[in-house]
């Protein structure tokens, strides 16, 4: 990182008195909360369509897993592009993920099912659907708690085994998606075109993590003078 | 007929409902006529054909759903996914002239133009549930006449065991239909005795009006006992046959969806329960009811049949 701060002792770096401003930082965060922005937005001009309940609850869904392949998506872009100031994003992404999550639980528990603990917890335990979901957000809930510098240190090397994890959350989390709509993966009909991408994208985004495929996609770049150039600056 | 599970604070006094009716019928129309005029389209008549509430089941005490709400959160695959949608990409759909060709095992096959069966089966306004599998419901005026009537003027052969239902298929018009993962078109079917309770009818309106194309216009099936898959929109063919016929849903995921498609609090979805609902226009869910409510008038069709199994 540059250090932009100025020193006391030389009058002279006046200039530098600002600190620059991290765009890249406020950009992430501008796509973190841009659902939620989006979804106050419609409820404000055009409305929460005429179920809003189901529609906020799918909808907060469908967030939760777009923050989770964006998140997915920080190491493959770094090794294919080399621009590694965008890694250290990647937990702000994940918690993002982990806030849409809840929206979406919190959605399902108190609007849908009005806090009917023995119902949610019935639903919880008996539909394959809702089992896997629940799973995707327990885990995601230890690796939200988890990703503080604290536990990064005192879990050490399993810290980084955990955290392959969130690999098991898009999966568990794409076939949440798929069972809740009208259609079937396996026959290959009905509503199923977002699932599908979701899954062939999140599996492209695991492959890119294999050191044999990394290593060639990231000789890719060093072979790319352009490239190299476009990114040595941001570096 | 009486209804069951309708608490008596639910029911509106008739006067009152009908001065409603008349005030969203009116709002309707003119929202209609408003939303049309400016796809080129002419707007939406009243139909003077119809007698509102002449029917038996019409008193079921509850307030049907507003004219926007029941036109504006539709699921119609053939347009879009999207609810709200489908009345946007319904716009230009020519509802009017349409023709429904009925064929298979009767003496009398033929063809009808909707409003030749209007003409002849003078359509009454039927207040029905629907129940949506996805566990939404809404309460509908439909205006339409027993499908009964229809099927006894083209006279089945006695090898008649089903009715199947065929929606039109016309992906230029219906752009969800270019979509590959679905048999198009949609079909549906009835076994010749459901097809025959007076609760079935087909549908050519709406809140007194016609039926408008996001609704299922120009004509469709509506059996208000069955999940909201089986009431087909947009009919152009109706086939009596001696086989169970494949419909759409089923033959998508026979393990989800199944021929009969009852509504039943009993039978879980795979997926999700269907134990309760939530009402549109409702913040909190109702139980849902065995049979949507109508088990007193069919469920003599499904006795001693293992409805876990035949679901």
């Amino acid at each position: 990182m540059k250090t932009n701060y100025p020193s006391a002792s030389n009058p002279r770096s006046k200039k530098l008195v600002k600190p620059a401003i991290d765009w890249l930082r406020i950009g992430v965060h501008v796509i973190g909360s841009l659902s939620l922005i989006m979804l106050i937005y419609k409820w404000q001009t055009t409305g929460l369509t005429f179920n809003p309940i189901q529609f906020i609850e799918q909808y907060l869904g469908r967030a939760a897993i777009n923050m989770l392949v964006l998140s997915l998506a920080v190491t493959p872009v770094v090794t294919l592009t080399g621009w590694r100031k965008l890694s250290k994003h990647g937990r702000a992404l994940g918690l993002y993920t982990f806030f849409y999550f809840s929206l979406h639980f919190l959605t399902f528990a108190v609007l849908d099912y009005g806090l009917n603990l023995r119902e949610i917890f019935k639903l919880m335990i008996e539909k394959p659907f809702i089992i896997i979901g629940s799973s995707a957000g327990l885990i995601l809930l230890a690796l939200a708690t988890t990703s503080f510098k604290y536990w990064m240190k005192r879990l050490g090397k399993r810290w980084k085994k955990l955290h392959r994890l969130v690999y098991l959350v898009g999966a568990l989390a794409v076939l949440h998606n798929a069972m809740a709509l009208k259609g079937s993966l396996t026959n290959l009909s009905g509503n199923i075109v977002r699932p599908l991408v979701l899954g062939v994208l999140i599996t492209l985004l695991l492959v890119l993590r294999i050191p044999p495929v990394k290593r060639w996609a990231s000789s890719l770049r060093q072979k790319s003078w352009i490239k190299t150039r476009v990114f040595a600056k941001s570096k | 007929m009486k209804n069951i599970s309708i608490p008596s604070s639910q029911i509106t006094p008739k006067d009152v409902y009908l001065s409603r009716r008349d005030f969203i019928k009116a709002a309707g129309v003119i929202a209609g006529s408003l939303t049309l005029a400016a796809c080129g389209v002419s707007p939406i008549q009243a139909n003077p054909d119809v007698t509102p509430s002449s029917s038996q089941v019409s008193d079921t005490g509850e307030i049907p759903n507003t004219f926007d709400e029941i036109t504006h959160y539709n699921n119609y695959y053939e347009f879009t996914t999207d609810k709200e949608g489908v009345a946007r990409m319904s716009g230009n759909f020519k509802t009017s002239p349409w023709d429904v060709e009925v064929s298979g095992l009767v003496n009398k096959p033929g063809k009808y133009s909707v409003d030749d069966l209007i003409r002849k089966f003078q359509p009454e306004e039927r207040i029905y549930r629907l129940r949506c599998v996805e566990a939404w419901s809404m309460v509908i005026p439909w205006v339409g006449f027993p499908l009964s009537k229809l099927l006894a003027e083209v006279e089945p052969t006695s090898d008649a065991k089903f009715v199947r239902f065929e929606t039109i298929f016309n992906p230029d018009e219906m752009p969800g239909q270019k979509q590959p993962y679905y048999p198009w078109p949609y079909q549906e079917g009835l076994r010749m005795d459901e097809a025959m309770n007076d609760l079935a009818i087909l549908a050519t309106g709406l809140y007194g009006g016609e039926l408008p194309a996001q609704n299922g216009g120009g004509i469709r099936l509506v059996v208000p006992w069955k999940y909201g898959f089986k009431s087909i929109k947009a009919v152009i063919k109706v086939e009596l046959t001696d086989k169970q016929p494949a419909t759409m849903w089923e033959t998508i995921a026979p393990n989800e969806y199944g021929f009969y498609a009852n509504v039943n609090p009993q039978v879980n979805h795979p997926r999700w329960s269907q134990g309760s609902e939530r009402r549109i226009g409702e913040l909190s869910r109702r139980d849902t009811l065995m049979f949507n409510g109508y088990a007193d008038q069919v469920a003599y069709l499904y006795d001693g049949m293992d409805l876990q199994k035949n679901y």
